[in-house]
């Protein structure tokens, strides 16, 4: 049997069909799903794609998180369901206020795209299970928005908690605090991240590395292995 | 408010006497002598503004067509070749069903005056022009040209236009694979803003810009129509029309990607459902061109009511709504039983969508509004019949002397340590240096198909993952090498384009190009451009690729100066499987390296006269357009057949510059050995065409040096992958960490 994660696409959203993709790769089923359709089509997972849903206008994630479909997502997160933020996504779930804290544009105020070197600090999660703690993976990163921001006491509890999943090693590509890449909830079940873990699956393509397919492997094995 | 009554075509039958702007408008009187014996009668003032913007030398290419012609008369026998030129971009047939559009568009005079929204909008417009093929886009390259690196302004202007670039492209979702970025002080008042993009769709798929079957509807979709990009209007407005509206348009439109890519994806949505019979996007010259050339192309007329088109600003005049350039904006004729379905998808992705008018039985255009007929021309005549000039040319009286200033003749370095000192200062100059900063502004993984993005030496899109067929494209042009002689410098820059498209390992079927000059009224810029076209169209038919379509860009001059003549090529290949593809880096150490092609002492136009000399003189290097193609072909199996695991073209640094690249990006030095019979100067430095350095691993050297052999193809082992130093024995070696910083700091110390 294999697992149905479900893609959405909001107007303006770019890596849907990539995403789709990469979990097809992984081997599970990718089931697209319609930002103005609450239902999500019984699927055990939810991605968040990457691009400029609503074109970033009034603020990175803004306006999505206001879709018909996220009322859905939200409930089920917080009932458990898997969910995964890739770059706009992550920036969506914080606007959800399923994950704390939130992004500013760049400190160096332009648009970077790079291959980002990171190191895995929370392998427990539902979407990195597949790597080990303190593995060391290159991922593209690509962002306007990626300057990740929280107050201290926040930052302090997501230390303290294990709750920081990816930080950025050797450069920090947009002044994130804490060389913050990506979080977790509580839970282990809602991840966000900036760098873009599906354009590292094939090794011809890209970054020319395969370092982003275990997040769909991981999400796989857990929802087979449930 | 007083409103002088509307001006009908019956109105303007009956005041034959009144005088209308014709000269603000940019025609001159025998233009607008031509216009009023082709109605019969003076023109509405909606009428005149049709005919002025259609007429305009940038939509109705009246300098350049009688020279343009040349690329028809002398296209190649091409099976490749499924849309010619003419339409919104040409379509090439790349096998399995598939075919590809690409096009390389101008954008250079907004894109110096508002840089940020000026290439914006570049981006914008050239990837309608694909989507309105049918295609969906999958990449564009941006070649671009600047003034002084080090001058002030260049400081303003650059910045804007890459962020323009990013923050429009990175927002459709389309990666950015190509390109160049190239300085020069005669671009300082003029910089180049071309934008090139490529699109896929299956054979079946393809769809052009005509409006046929009476009763068809005609559908306006995207963005409102607003007031920018209007310019000449605004006179027309305040003069005659209505005088309480503000005077002043900014004539440079604004973008707004996130409406692009809404319109991108319910325009591909209405192609998969065949809901479209006819298409063309709104560009330059708007409404007046999307309605004219989809009538005259079409079988029937045209009406149009004008009053349906969605506004932004209630108060825009007709001839305003006619001119506007607003951006993001489609026209589409759909059969009436389809109509719904159309504006069904269209309300999908929030996009607005207005029956503005009917495909009719005569071979009239006929626009209304406010109930009475405001145009009523035949369509062909605004779209097709423009003027044609004949412009006086004549070589410049400079020419000679230019090409008597000989570079060969140059100091050159006398000592090792002066040779090194000049690599150094080479791959640190401006235009030799890392364009990182540049590019790494532009998204090159969106799509997840990008098997190779620049520095490579053209970039590459997987278009089928099953097959793992592919396309690539590279886009060059040397102004230096065509001031000296535009005619080689154009022939020179097809096989620059040609040989970066082979060293990938991708077969080169068709060109696209961008020709940039300065005012067609000044005789020795014609002959330029004339020599130039001359060049390309004989070089594209001994080459085998036919020219697809392009863009001229003429008035690139500021006072008397005019910029350096500068076709800028685009071609397209072909591969069969993407994994076969060979890339820049050097990748294993002990690889052997081996130099393909003649090397003599050319100097002339050189990266090394301007660098080290600031000398631009002589001539640039021979153009042997067979050797070209059996370089090609040599590359193209070596890729094919595992024999090489790195290639590099030879162009502006000559191979020093190659090397340098190569070992930088592969983190692997090189040990060279200068070969008999060249000294190091030359072997270094020289810009002979028709060359590239490849890295042959040692399993298959005696395979590929036979195969070589063979066909005739000169081959030198000139050194091994080695160390961690460019190291020319004999003569210096260069630490690649000191390498690295002289080519990589250069741009951020100019310009972040």
């Amino acid at each position: 049997m294999t697992a149905r994660i479900g893609v959405v696409t909001f107007p303006g959203s770019l890596d849907d069909r990539d995403t789709q993709r990469a979990i097809k790769l992984a081997g599970a089923e990718p089931v697209a799903l319609w930002h103005k359709d609450k239902d999500l089509k019984q699927v055990d997972a939810v991605v968040l794609p990457g691009g400029f849903s609503y074109g970033d206008y009034l603020r990175a994630g803004a306006i999505s998180r206001f879709s018909p479909v996220m009322e859905t997502v939200i409930e089920q997160a917080k009932s458990g369901m898997p969910v995964l933020g890739i770059c706009n996504g992550f920036q969506i779930l914080t606007e959800a206020h399923l994950l704390p804290g939130g992004m500013l544009g760049n400190d160096h105020l332009h648009f970077i795209c790079r291959d980002q070197k990171l190191r895995v600090e929370n392998a427990e999660t539902s979407w990195t299970a597949d790597y080990t703690a303190g593995q060391e993976i290159h991922i593209p990163l690509k962002n306007m928005d990626g300057r990740y921001v929280a107050d201290e006491r926040t930052l302090d509890m997501l230390e303290a908690e294990g709750r920081v999943a990816f930080r950025y090693l050797d450069f920090n590509p947009n002044g994130s605090l804490r060389d913050i890449a990506g979080i977790t909830n509580e839970a282990g079940n809602v991840v966000g991240l900036m760098p873009h873990p599906e354009h590292a699956v094939e090794p011809l393509i890209g970054s020319g590395r395969t370092d982003g397919l275990p997040f769909f492997t991981s999400i796989l094995k857990k929802l087979v292995n449930a | 408010m007083s409103r002088t009554p509307l001006d009908t075509v019956e109105h303007a039958a009956e005041t034959p006497d009144v005088e209308l702007p014709w000269a603000e408008l940019g025609l001159k009187k025998d233009e607008y002598e031509r216009v009023v014996e082709i109605l019969g009668r003076r023109p509405t003032g909606a009428e005149l503004a049709m005919y002025s913007v259609m007429w305009s030398e940038h939509c109705s290419y009246k300098s350049s067509k009688v020279h343009l012609r040349q690329f028809g008369e002398k296209a190649p026998q091409s099976d490749a070749l499924l849309v010619g030129i003419g339409e919104n971009a040409g379509v090439v047939d790349v096998g399995q069903g598939y075919a590809v559009t690409f096009k390389v568009e101008s954008h250079n005079h907004p894109s110096y005056v508002e840089p940020y929204q000026g290439a914006a909008t570049g981006v914008g417009g050239i990837v309608r022009d694909i989507i309105a093929m049918g295609a969906r886009p999958v990449a564009v390259v941006d070649p671009l040209r600047f003034g002084a690196a080090d001058h002030p302004d260049t400081k303003r202007v650059l910045p804007g236009v890459v962020a323009g670039i990013g923050g429009y492209g990175n927002c459709l979702g389309l990666p950015n694979i190509g390109g160049e970025v190239v300085f020069d002080a005669c671009y300082q008042g003029n910089p180049l803003v071309n934008a090139g993009a490529i699109g896929v769709m299956r054979h079946e798929d393809i769809h052009l810009a005509k409006a046929s079957g009476t009763g068809n509807k005609v559908i306006l979709y995207g963005a409102r129509t607003g007031g920018d990009g209007i310019g000449g209007a605004s006179i027309l407005a305040s003069e005659t029309f209505d005088d309480a509206k503000p005077s002043k348009r900014p004539a440079v439109q604004v973008g707004d990607p996130f409406q692009e890519k809404l319109l991108i994806e319910c325009t591909l949505e209405a192609f998969r459902e065949k809901l479209v019979v006819g298409i063309q996007d709104l560009g330059a010259a708007g409404l007046s061109c999307a309605t004219s050339e989809l009538a005259s192309n079409g079988s029937g007329g045209m009406r149009v009511t004008l009053d349906d088109v969605p506004l932004r600003d209630s108060t825009l005049s007709p001839e305003e709504i006619l001119m506007s350039e607003s951006q993001e904006r489609m026209c589409a004729v759909v059969e009436p039983a389809k109509v719904d379905r159309f504006l069904e998808i269209c309300a999908k992705w929030d996009v607005i969508a207005t029956v503005i008018g009917e495909v009719t039985d005569g071979d009239r255009l006929e626009i209304y509004w406010h109930g009475g007929k405001i145009v009523d021309v035949d369509p062909r005549t605004v779209a097709h019949e423009g003027p044609v000039y004949e412009r006086p040319y004549a070589r410049p009286s400079w020419q000679d002397a230019l090409q008597a200033d000989d570079a060969n003749k140059l100091p050159r370095p006398e000592t090792a340590e002066e040779l090194k000192d000049q690599v150094r200062k080479l791959v640190a100059s401006p235009n030799q240096a890392s364009k990182k900063w540049i590019t790494s502004q532009y998204d090159h993984f969106v799509q997840g198909n990008t098997v190779l993005a620049q520095p490579e030496d053209s970039g590459m899109i997987r278009i089928d993952e099953e097959t793992g067929l592919g396309v690539a494209i590279a886009t060059d042009g040397n102004g230096r090498y065509a001031k000296l002689d535009p005619y080689a410098g154009a022939q020179l820059a097809l096989a620059e384009a040609y040989r970066n498209v082979a060293t990938t390992g991708a077969k080169p079927l068709a060109v696209s190009d961008c020709l940039n000059f300065g005012s067609p009224e000044d005789p020795a810029v014609m002959w330029q451009f004339a020599e130039a076209i001359r060049g390309l169209a004989d070089a594209c038919q001994q080459l085998g690729t036919p020219v697809t379509g392009g863009n001229v860009s003429l008035y690139n001059q500021t006072g008397e100066a005019a910029i350096h003549p500068t076709p800028v090529v685009a071609v397209l290949g072909v591969i069969d499987d993407v994994a076969r593809r060979t890339p820049v880096a050097f990748r294993e150490e002990g690889q052997l390296l081996y130099l393909l092609g003649d090397t003599r002492e050319e100097f002339g136009g050189s990266a090394w006269s301007q660098v080290i000399h600031d000398h631009l003189g002589g001539l640039p290097p021979q153009v042997d357009l067979e050797r070209e193609r059996l370089l090609a072909e040599i590359l193209i199996s070596a890729s094919r057949d595992g024999m090489i695991d790195s290639a590099h073209d030879l162009s502006d640094g000559g191979l020093v510059q190659a090397v340098v690249e190569s070992a930088l990006l592969g983190g692997k030095g090189a040990r060279l050995v200068v070969p008999d019979g060249l000294d190091a100067f030359t072997f270094l430095f020289s810009e002979s065409a028709g060359r590239a350095v490849v890295a042959v691993p040692r399993s298959e050297e005696l395979r590929f040096t036979d195969m070589c052999g063979a066909r005739g193809l000169p081959v030198t082992r000139i050194g091994v992958v080695d160390g961690d130093a460019v190291d020319v024995q004999g003569e210096f070696a260069l630490s690649l960490e000191e390498l690295r910083e002289a080519h990589e700091a250069t741009i951020p110390a100019l310009l972040a």
